[in-house]
Formats: C-alpha cells, sequence, structure tokens
C-alpha cells in the first residue's frame, strides 16, 4: 500500500508541473478549448440554442467520412487530418444552414428542426461509415475516434491548432461582445436599429462551429456538446450580468478542461475526454447547489428567512391585536391559540429569546405572555403596517372587510419598507399613530397566527 | 441486384418498422411540447446503465442491462425537468448537462470495465438491426412460433405506449396543447407529463437496445415533424405519424440493401438509412404539402402573376381599341413592358395563350378582340377606372396617384365588387382622368 502512495506522488507532482512534454500539450490544448467552450456557449444558451452543438456535432460526421471516402479514392490517404476536419467544417455549415432554414418562417419550431437534422446527418454519416469499413477497415476504426475522441494521443500541431481557435474565437466574442449581447436579449430592438442580426447570428454559429470542429478530436463529437453547454448553464447559477457570466463561463470551461485532463494524466484508464465531461458535471453540480445568484441552498436560505419573517411578524400581530382588544399588558398563551400551531409556539420561543416577549408558565399548562417594551414597540410597528395596507386596499382596490386581512399579509412582506412613507402620504395617515383596525378582530385574533 | 431473403429482410424490415411506430406515439407529444430532443438525450444517457449492468452480469443481452439503461433513462427525464423547475435552467441546457455528463460516465465505466468485457459503446449508436433477426424467442401460448426478441419486445412497448395513450388521450391531448386548462379542469397534466417521460424512456431504451439510438431520435421527431405538416387534429397526427415511420423504415431498409451496390459497394447499416430517408421525407414535405408548401406556394405565386398578366394584356388591347388604335403584338408587349417588369418570353407567352383561349382574333399583324375577350377587358376596365374614381372621391387620394394602386386592385374585383363600387361612387361617367367608364 505505501509504496503504491509513494509512486502515486511522484505521478502527481510530474503532472502537476506538466513535466510530462505529452502531457503539457493535452492540458494546455484542452483547457484552451474549455476556456473557448464556456465563452462561446455563453451566447448560445443566452440565445436560447444551447442544443445547437448537439446538432451541430452530430451533422459533421458525414463531412468527416465523406472526406476519408474521398481522400482514400484519390490517393491521399484518409487519416490526413486537414481534409477530415475540412469535411467536418463544409458539413457542420450545411447543417447550420439546414437548421436555419427549417426554423426561417416558422416552418418548424427550433428543437425539432434540431432533432430532424441531427439525426438526418447521423444517419447519413452512420451510413457511410458502413462503406467507409469495406473500403478499409484498419484505417476506417481512426474516424471512429471523431465520435469517442482521442485526447491521450493529441499532437502538438492539434494543440497548437486548438489553442490558436480558441484564441481567436474568445476575441471575436470579446470584439463583438455588444452586438452579441444584443442579439441574445433583443434581437427585434437590434432590427430595428438597423443592425444586421442574421449577419452576428452567422457569426456566432461560426464561433460555434470553430469550437466543435477543434473539440471534435480532441473530446469526441458527444462529450464537446457538453464544453458548450456546461459551462454557460454552470455559469448562470453565479451570475446575472452578461459580462461576468462570460469570464465565469471560461473560467469554468478551463477550469474543468484542466482538472479533467489531470485527472485522466494520474491513473491509467481514465479516458481525458470523459474525465473533462465529468469534471465540468462536477463543477455544474457545485455551481448548482453554492451558485451565488441562483444556486439552490442561497434560494432555500433566503425562502426560508423570508418565511421566519413572516411567522415572526404574524404572532407579533396576534399578541398585539388581543391585547388591544381585552386593554389588559398580558394574555394567555391559548388565547391567542399559539398551542394550536406548533410553528407559532416556535414562533413565541425566537420572540423570547430575541427579548421581545416575557412567557412564563402558569397553571394549567398554559403561558402567560407580555411583550417587552422594546416589543411592544416592535409589533406595533408591525401591526400599524398591516393596517396602513389594508386601508389602503379597502380605499383604492375596493377591497372588502373579509377579504382585507389576507390581502395585507401578501403585500406587507413583499413589498418594500420605503413604500409606507407613500401610503402614509395616500392615506393622510398621522406618521405617528396606531389606526384602527378596518375590520372586526376575530376574538381569538387572526387565526393561529399564521393564517 | 441482391438476393433478397423474405425471412431476414422481411423481420428487419419488421423490426424496423415496429420501432418506428413505437416510437412516434410518444414521438408526437414530444414535438407538440417542444422537447423533441429527449430522445436523443435519453439514448444517449443510458450508456451508464447499460455499463454497469453489463459489468453486473458479463453479457450484454439481460435483464440488469435493461434495468440499468432503464434507469439511466428515467433519471435523464426527471433530472432534466427536475432542474428547468427548479433549477431554473434552460431546457436545452438542462438536457445537454445531463446527457453528456452521463454520457461520459458511461464511457469512463466502459474503459475501466474494458479489460475484463467487450462491449463496443458504437453498439450502442448503430445497434445491431440486421443481427435481429437471428436472435429468436419462442412466443408463449401460440404452439412454438419463433419471433425475434427485439421484434416481441418492441412489440411490448408499442402495446403499452397504445394502452397508455388510449386510456388517458384526453389528458395528453388538452395538456400537449394547454396544461394550465388542463389543471383547471382537474386533468392532471402533470400525470401525462411524467407518463410522457416515462413512456419516452422505457421506448427509447427498448428500441435502441434492439436497433440504435439513431432510430429513435430518428423516429420520435421526423415523421411527427412531417405529420403535423399536413394535419391538423392529434388523432390523424398520431395516424399519420405511425405510416410515415412504417415507410421510412420499409424504404430505409430498402435503400440500404440497393443504394451502395449502384456505387459497387455491400450495403451499409439499415438505422442509419432509416434515418436519412427520414429526413429527405420530410424534405420533400415541405416541398410538395399543399397548405406551406414551398412548391404549392411557388405555382400559386406563379399561377396568379401569369394571370395578371393576361389580364393586363387584355385591358391595354381593350385602351388600344378605345383611343382607335389597331393593338399588334408588338404594340401590346412593348406597353405592358414599360408599364410594369415583366419578360418578352412571358409576355409573347401569355399572348399566345389568350389567341388559343379565343380571347384574341388573329388579323395579320393585328390582334383584335372577340367578343368574350372584349367583354373581360371590358369588365377590368370598368374595375379599374371606377377604383380610380372611388380612391380619389372616397379615401381623396390625388388623381396622379391612383394609378398603381387600381392596376394591382382591378386583378382581385369580382363582378358584385364592381356594383358596389358604382353604387359607393355614384356610378360616374369618368374616371379621375376624365376617361369614360365603360359598362
Amino acid at each position: 500500500m505505501s509504496t503504491q502512495r509513494d509512486i502515486d506522488w511522484n505521478a502527481l507532482l510530474e503532472v502537476l508541473v506538466l513535466a510530462n512534454w505529452n502531457t503539457r500539450v493535452v492540458v494546455l490544448g484542452v483547457t484552451a478549448l474549455g476556456i473557448a467552450g464556456g465563452v462561446v456557449g455563453t451566447f448560445m444558451l443566452l440565445r436560447r440554442r444551447a442544443l445547437l452543438g448537439d446538432a451541430l456535432s452530430h451533422a459533421t460526421l458525414p463531412g468527416i467520412v465523406l472526406a476519408f471516402l474521398v481522400a482514400s479514392a484519390l490517393g491521399i490517404g484518409g487519416k490526413s487530418h486537414g481534409i477530415l476536419l475540412l469535411g467536418a467544417l463544409v458539413s457542420g455549415t450545411l447543417g447550420i444552414f439546414a437548421v436555419h432554414w427549417l426554423t426561417s418562417s416558422g416552418r418548424l419550431s427550433e428543437d425539432s428542426a434540431l432533432g430532424v437534422v441531427l439525426s438526418t446527418f447521423f444517419g447519413a454519416g452512420a451510413a457511410l461509415l458502413g462503406l467507409a469499413q469495406q473500403e478499409s477497415s484498419a484505417s476506417a476504426a481512426g474516424l471512429e475516434t471523431f465520435i469517442y475522441g482521442k485526447t491521450a494521443s493529441m499532437l502538438v500541431r492539434d494543440a497548437i491548432l486548438i489553442g490558436a481557435t480558441s484564441i481567436a474565437t474568445v476575441g471575436c466574442c470579446v470584439v463583438f461582445f455588444k452586438e452579441l449581447r444584443l442579439i441574445c436579449f433583443d434581437p427585434d430592438f437590434a432590427r430595428g436599429h438597423g443592425m444586421r442580426t442574421g449577419g452576428y447570428d452567422f457569426l456566432l454559429m461560426s464561433l460555434v462551429m470553430a469550437v466543435v470542429v477543434v473539440g471534435l478530436q480532441a473530446v469526441g463529437l458527444v462529450l464537446v456538446i457538453a464544453i458548450l453547454v456546461i459551462p454557460a448553464a454552470a455559469a448562470r447559477f453565479w451570475t446575472n450580468m452578461t459580462g461576468r457570466m462570460l469570464l465565469t463561463s471560461g473560467f469554468i470551461g478551463g477550469l474543468g478542461g484542466w482538472l479533467g485532463t489531470m485527472l485522466s494524466a494520474l491513473a491509467p484508464g481514465l479516458p481525458a475526454g470523459a474525465m473533462v465531461v465529468l469534471a465540468l458535471g462536477g463543477i455544474f453540480l457545485v455551481s448548482l447547489l453554492l451558485g451565488r445568484r441562483r444556486g439552490l441552498l442561497r434560494r432555500i436560505i433566503r425562502l426560508r428567512r423570508r418565511a421566519l419573517l413572516m411567522e415572526r411578524d404574524h404572532a407579533l400581530r396576534a399578541i398585539w391585536e388581543c391585547l388591544e382588544q381585552s386593554g389588559t399588558h398580558d394574555c394567555l398563551g391559548s388565547h391567542i391559540g399559539f398551542r394550536r400551531g406548533w410553528a407559532t409556539f416556535r414562533t413565541a420561543k425566537r420572540l423570547q429569546h430575541a427579548g421581545l416577549l416575557v412567557v412564563e408558565a402558569v397553571e394549567g399548562g398554559d403561558e402567560r405572555i407580555s411583550f417587552t417594551p422594546s416589543g411592544e414597540r416592535e409589533a406595533a410597528s408591525v401591526v400599524r403596517r398591516h393596517r396602513l395596507w389594508e386601508h389602503y386596499l379597502m380605499r383604492r382596490a375596493d377591497f372588502d372587510e373579509q377579504h382585507v386581512d389576507r390581502g395585507a399579509d401578501d403585500l406587507e412582506h413583499l413589498l418594500p419598507i420605503d413604500l409606507l412613507e407613500e401610503l402614509e402620504k395616500e392615506l393622510d395617515a398621522d406618521t405617528r399613530a396606531m389606526l384602527p383596525s378596518p375590520h372586526s378582530l376575530h376574538p381569538d385574533g387572526p387565526g393561529g397566527g399564521g393564517s | 441486384m441482391t438476393d433478397w431473403n423474405l425471412f431476414f429482410d422481411g423481420w428487419i424490415i419488421a423490426i424496423a418498422a415496429t420501432c418506428a411506430v413505437a416510437c412516434t406515439l410518444p414521438g408526437c407529444f414530444l414535438v407538440l411540447r417542444r422537447m423533441s430532443l429527449m430522445g436523443d438525450a435519453i439514448s444517449h444517457a443510458v450508456l451508464p446503465g447499460i455499463a454497469v449492468g453489463f459489468l453486473l452480469s458479463g453479457s450484454r443481452s439481460n435483464g440488469i442491462m435493461f434495468a440499468g439503461a432503464i434507469i439511466a433513462g428515467f433519471f435523464t427525464a426527471f433530472f432534466s425537468q427536475w432542474l428547468r423547475r427548479f433549477g431554473r435552467v434552460d431546457e436545452g441546457a438542462a438536457m445537454g448537462v445531463v446527457f453528456t455528463t452521463l454520457f461520459a460516465l458511461g464511457l469512463l465505466l466502459i474503459v475501466q470495465g474494458a479489460d475484463s468485457v467487450d462491449l463496443d459503446p458504437s453498439c450502442v449508436l448503430y445497434g445491431a438491426l440486421e443481427l435481429a433477426p437471428l436472435d429468436l424467442v419462442t412466443l408463449p401460448f401460440t404452439g412454438g412460433l419463433r419471433v425475434p426478441r427485439a421484434f416481441m419486445m418492441l412489440m411490448i412497448v408499442l402495446l403499452v405506449n397504445l394502452v397508455i395513450l388510449i386510456s388517458l388521450f384526453k389528458t395528453f391531448r388538452i395538456a400537449a396543447f394547454d396544461p394550465s386548462q388542463a389543471a383547471a379542469q382537474r386533468m392532471r397534466p402533470d400525470l401525462a407529463h411524467h407518463l410522457l417521460m416515462a413512456m419516452t424512456a422505457i421506448t427509447t431504451v427498448a428500441a435502441f437496445e434492439a436497433v440504435g439510438s439513431i432510430i429513435v431520435v430518428a423516429m420520435i421527431v421526423v415523421p411527427a415533424v412531417i405529420a403535423r405538416l399536413f394535419v391538423h387534429r392529434l388523432g390523424s397526427m398520431l395516424l399519420v405519424a405511425a405510416m410515415v415511420g412504417v415507410a421510412a423504415a420499409a424504404a430505409g431498409h430498402y435503400t440500404a440493401v440497393e443504394l451502395p451496390h449502384l456505387v459497387g459497394y455491400g450495403s451499409v447499416p439499415t438505422s442509419g438509412m432509416i434515418a436519412v430517408i427520414g429526413g429527405l421525407m420530410l424534405l420533400a414535405s415541405i416541398m410538395v404539402n399543399p397548405r406551406q408548401g414551398v412548391i404549392p406556394r411557388f405555382l400559386r405565386r406563379w399561377r396568379f402573376r401569369m394571370q395578371t398578366t393576361r389580364e393586363d394584356l387584355l385591358a391595354l388591347a381593350w385602351r388600344l381599341e378605345e383611343r382607335g388604335t389597331a393593338p399588334t403584338a408588338t404594340i401590346l408587349s412593348q406597353d405592358l413592358m414599360s408599364a410594369r417588369r415583366v419578360s418578352r418570353l412571358e409576355t409573347r407567352w401569355s399572348l399566345r395563350r389568350l389567341v388559343d383561349a379565343g380571347a384574341f382574333e388573329s388579323q395579320g399583324e393585328t390582334l383584335r378582340l372577340s367578343d368574350s375577350g372584349r367583354r373581360d377587358a371590358r369588365d377590368l376596365v370598368r374595375s379599374h377606372r371606377l377604383w380610380e374614381a372611388w380612391l380619389t372621391r372616397t379615401i381623396g387620394l390625388a388623381p396622379d396617384h391612383v394609378h398603381d394602386t387600381a392596376m394591382r386592385l382591378e386583378h382581385v374585383t369580382d363582378e358584385a365588387m364592381r356594383e358596389r363600387l358604382a353604387s359607393e361612387t355614384g356610378a360616374p361617367e369618368e374616371d379621375p382622368h376624365g376617361r369614360s367608364i365603360p359598362d
């Protein structure tokens, strides 16, 4: 066990400092690809065309195989990479035009067009592959690397091609940032201002095309889709700003590429393409949970906080109204009904800890509840806010007495506090004094505090 | 020519057709709900399920692998829906994230287990439709009838889909078009949605295990899209889609076997050709479908254009005669070409057709209007001048601005409209340019 660990550490070190020439090429190449995919993918996601990369990458297959067939018929040798990539480029472009033609003038919906183009082109690719295998089974086998990728055997010139393409792609996105953002969010506005949206749309498609074609040999036909989709989808959890999203997405793409190739270099039997996508998937999952803007944890906390705030306000109001009616300084827990609901009881405990309530046990298992001075002030402001809304709703929105309580419940927690001042002006209310409740109070207060 | 073998080729077509029909049932609803790519996503995402099942059991065709694939398929469908609803991820992106990650996981598992087992990931994509007739099972209760296992499995899936659809047809229909309406009528659109996802997952897995994922992806989208171009009722859409699926399966297999022989090769994978044929059928449908088809629309426009040219020629001849000039082919075509953009060929051809139809009588160089021709021409000129009168009097356009508009309107004005125009304008004797209006 211990010797194995020693070897692992050595290997780890070797990988981390990129000592191995081959590892260095692969890591740099795939990281560049990840960055480019993340940046371009952002615009695709915002353009609501995340899966165009899916159709596109499948659409390159017939071109690759056809280029192979032509090349071997001409005797150039089907393994010549340039020709295969040219074939991919041509049939991918054909695929883009097919999608564009099918969706223009509303013939098909976007998803149907993608599905149709994807299946037809890929089917043609599979059929042609059948031909290629009859031609020369041995060299045709190399074609399948385009489907699954062959990252580990990446050559320097492949890495250079990927690096150059990535730089050009990212550069294009930066230079045309404004225009691309505009066609993502408001193409009609852009057209109205005389912008040639079709041209920029085509630019965007070409960028996707570039990423797909150079990504094909690195991670393969299916997994290159991931490089276009996942970083952008993950970045969406972190920010709402397009510029920042572009940076985040590029960063995530690069990180996934780096992490994936590193991991695959660490141990045998870990295909780099798959590892890159799994790394990206992991980053996506983390972003889904922890993302600062739309992350689940963040949203759960926000919801929970709002629910607690509402419970607190409801409890304070229930007690305040109970005291208002009886004209005393304390009331029984059973009287405001907080024994009935666990949530209310818990809330009362919290308010006691916060120093707003005094709760004393009395005989018969009941509690005597009274406000502390600060609790009374707080409760009065909560009640006043509620009643301001009630009055407003009755006067301006024609709510009737029975429904106004619920209506105010909905508004008082959602609308900003600053609105209260305007509300006071609107109602000509005294800025200090308590208002009377516009409806009769239920003898038990407004339900169990919560409703 | 190839030797056709009724047993093999018959079964291949039967299996492919059953698969196609089984796919079109959920496919129609997926297309209507704009989730056409769900089949694609699921068929890629089942890879880890298959790999795990395969690694556990060590053989290719058995229940564990199928179960693994079904689980992966369900996971894809429901997790991507969950991401869309609760993660607020764009629909396409959600599917893209899930299926690519799962596919990568599957590849990893296969490579990891490659030493102990032999599983080629390409069988997932292309399937082995050509070999399916070799794997026979005996049907129960039929006295030893043996059918291909793939056929039996797809038949079962097809029947299950049919039963689900028929028993919940109303819910499915309303949920496909108007989920909120369905919810308002207590029709449980979410139930339909979940069932649809389940149907898609099971169909995709069963079909790809038998015939490869290309057919699945193609047959979920293409027949439904084609059907939608021709019919506008859900029931007929399902029916047409099923027929398209069967046709694509048969034609696909035929071309896969026969076509490569023309260029001196052996047959190619049927599954690929079925997808290609599907695409070509869609292309043809877009071209010829009577309502919005490219070709019918072009023909309609062309016919209208030719009719306009003929009518313009008639009206021109009438005006020439009104001024006392004898119309000739040369004068007519020159006049028309200076009035609007029209080619000499088109003018000549239209004149020829008018002569053939007896609207003109040719007397040497001169083309005299026949009685019927003169009647039509007079109606046109009358429409034209009435429109000019109406446009100047009622709308208040300047008299020198009304000619072009009237030129266009005269071709779409019928008898009743002419009389209405006459009464609206007070049946004037002259148009705004001072020329008399014929009656």
